[in-house]
């Protein structure tokens, strides 16, 4: 039986797995943008402060993945064996480069611009959302991109706490000892990583050229 | 509701009343000025780097606020007005000309009007109006991206969009200094000519001297902070102080290494 075969054969249950693999990735980066572009916007004019919650990012990043599913498994409310800890792990993956990226494409936007739009009478939302942000956009598409890069990527560690996802697939073919069940797991997830990294690369590249 | 141009039957456009504004280090920037900017004028802000022209301008719009003393703006002090509505009753120009990038120029000169909330078709008209004016043909120039100008170019879209909203003070933080001499003469010339015939209140920055006398009704010349003195461009050339000679010292050998007067 050839590796095409066996996903046809099995499409269903390959189908519902990737859903619940986008399902998990599409909630976690929802939850890290929410958090990660108003607190981006709030700590661009403290930079103690920014310093300070992005070195906390910094370190939560380097801890290694089942790792960081392990910690958060005993934790009270939000632990326990399922989609929800895994989505709180992701979330807390994807944050550190969206608000990194916040603060900095804020930040480097020139200054003489930013001074001629307070002195020509705009009030600071009117130069946050007219003026910065469309100026930050390109740096903080980079950032959700890489954002997203982890999540589908960590995604598939996620089924060894039995969050789903197509890493089923990789954790059952690696306990049958079987290429086939690995590899079904394996490619659609790095599909599913190239096909987003190129849609939001070719976004951010449209929107840099305005 | 109270606009800027409503004030005007008081006097001065702007009075600095022993103000001082010192950085949170304690530094003082600009120490008791007093200086007064009559309505219609063309006051010039001259200094070297480090004497305070900009800091006094920036004090004009409330981009900064004094640490003691007062300004009147249209015969308020500007503390009382609303700083947003201030400074759209301002315009400034500034040197790089600050153009917001992806923004069309008929956008950048809209801005102040847009936040007015003027009606569509009259921003239109104003837009056009004003393109006009600073000598770039509308049909040409509208539709383009400040990526797509000169350096002229782009200080000329800077003038329309601070006069866009008709403001009776018009800040200027050398506008022309990061332009070649011959785009700068141009636009001098050209501004003067605007100047006189508009009747703004203009205050002017620049460290240039021969731009100075050539644009201004007084200078005030400024010196770590200090004002020094107030001059008409005649008197100037004949005042006695050494901060002026040095100056005037100046003004000699740019011309001599130029070979242009």
């Amino acid at each position: 039986m050839t590796w095409f075969e066996f996903m046809m054969r099995n499409r269903a249950e390959v189908l519902e797995r990737l859903i619940e693999h986008i399902g998990l990735v599409g909630a976690s980066m929802a939850i890290s943008l929410l958090i990660g572009l108003p607190l981006g916007v709030a700590l661009v004019p403290r930079a103690k402060l920014q310093r300070w919650v992005v070195g906390a990012a910094n370190v939560v990043q380097t801890i290694p993945s089942l790792a960081l599913f392990g910690f958060l498994i005993p934790v009270p409310w939000i632990g326990g064996v399922g989609a929800s800890t895994a989505i709180v792990a992701l979330s807390l993956y994807a944050v550190l480069p969206i608000l990194r990226n916040t603060c900095t494409g804020i930040a480097e936007v020139d200054p003489a611009i930013v001074e001629s739009a307070r002195g020509m009478g705009m009030t600071p939302r009117q130069v946050l959302w007219q003026v910065q942000l469309p100026l930050a956009a390109p740096v903080l598409l980079a950032g959700i991109r890489v954002a997203t890069a982890i999540c589908i990527g960590v995604t598939t560690i996620a089924a060894a706490i039995g969050a789903g996802g197509l890493g089923v697939f990789i954790f059952r073919g690696l306990a049958m000892v079987n290429n086939q069940v690995i590899l079904a797991g394996a490619i659609p997830a790095a599909a599913l990583a190239i096909a987003a990294d190129s849609g939001l690369g070719f976004f951010q590249r449209s929107i840099a050229k305005r | 509701m109270s606009s800027l141009s409503d004030g005007f039957q008081v006097g001065y456009a702007v009075e600095f009343r022993a103000t001082t504004f010192r950085l949170p280090s304690g530094v003082a920037l600009i120490s008791n000025l007093n200086l007064s900017i009559a309505q219609g004028e063309t006051l010039i802000l001259l200094g070297r780097s480090g004497s305070g022209k900009t800091t006094t301008l920036k004090l004009i719009n409330r981009l900064l606020q004094p640490t003691e003393g007062e300004i009147f703006v249209a015969g308020r002090p500007s503390a009382s007005w609303d700083p947003f509505q201030l400074r759209r009753g301002i315009g400034y120009v500034i040197q790089d000309a600050g153009l917001f990038p992806h923004w069309t120029v008929e956008r950048n000169v809209g801005l102040v009007p847009h936040l007015e909330r003027w009606p569509e078709a009259k921003i239109q008209d104003r837009v056009r109006e004003m393109l006009s004016l600073v000598g770039l043909p509308p049909d040409e120039f509208a539709t383009r991206r400040p990526s797509g100008l000169s350096g002229g170019q782009k200080q000329r879209v800077g003038v329309a969009r601070a006069l866009a909203a008709d403001p009776p003070i018009l800040l200027m933080d050398e506008p022309f200094g990061a332009l070649d001499p011959i785009t700068r003469a141009d636009l001098q010339r050209e501004f003067r000519a605007l100047a006189q015939r508009l009747h703004k209140t203009i205050v002017f920055v620049t460290h240039d001297v021969r731009e100075a006398l050539f644009l201004g009704t007084r200078i005030a010349l400024l010196d770590q902070g200090r004002l020094v003195g107030v001059y008409a461009p005649a008197e100037f050339l004949k005042a006695s102080e050494p901060e002026i000679h040095a100056f005037v010292a100046s003004l000699d050998s740019g011309a001599a290494s130029e070979g242009v007067a």
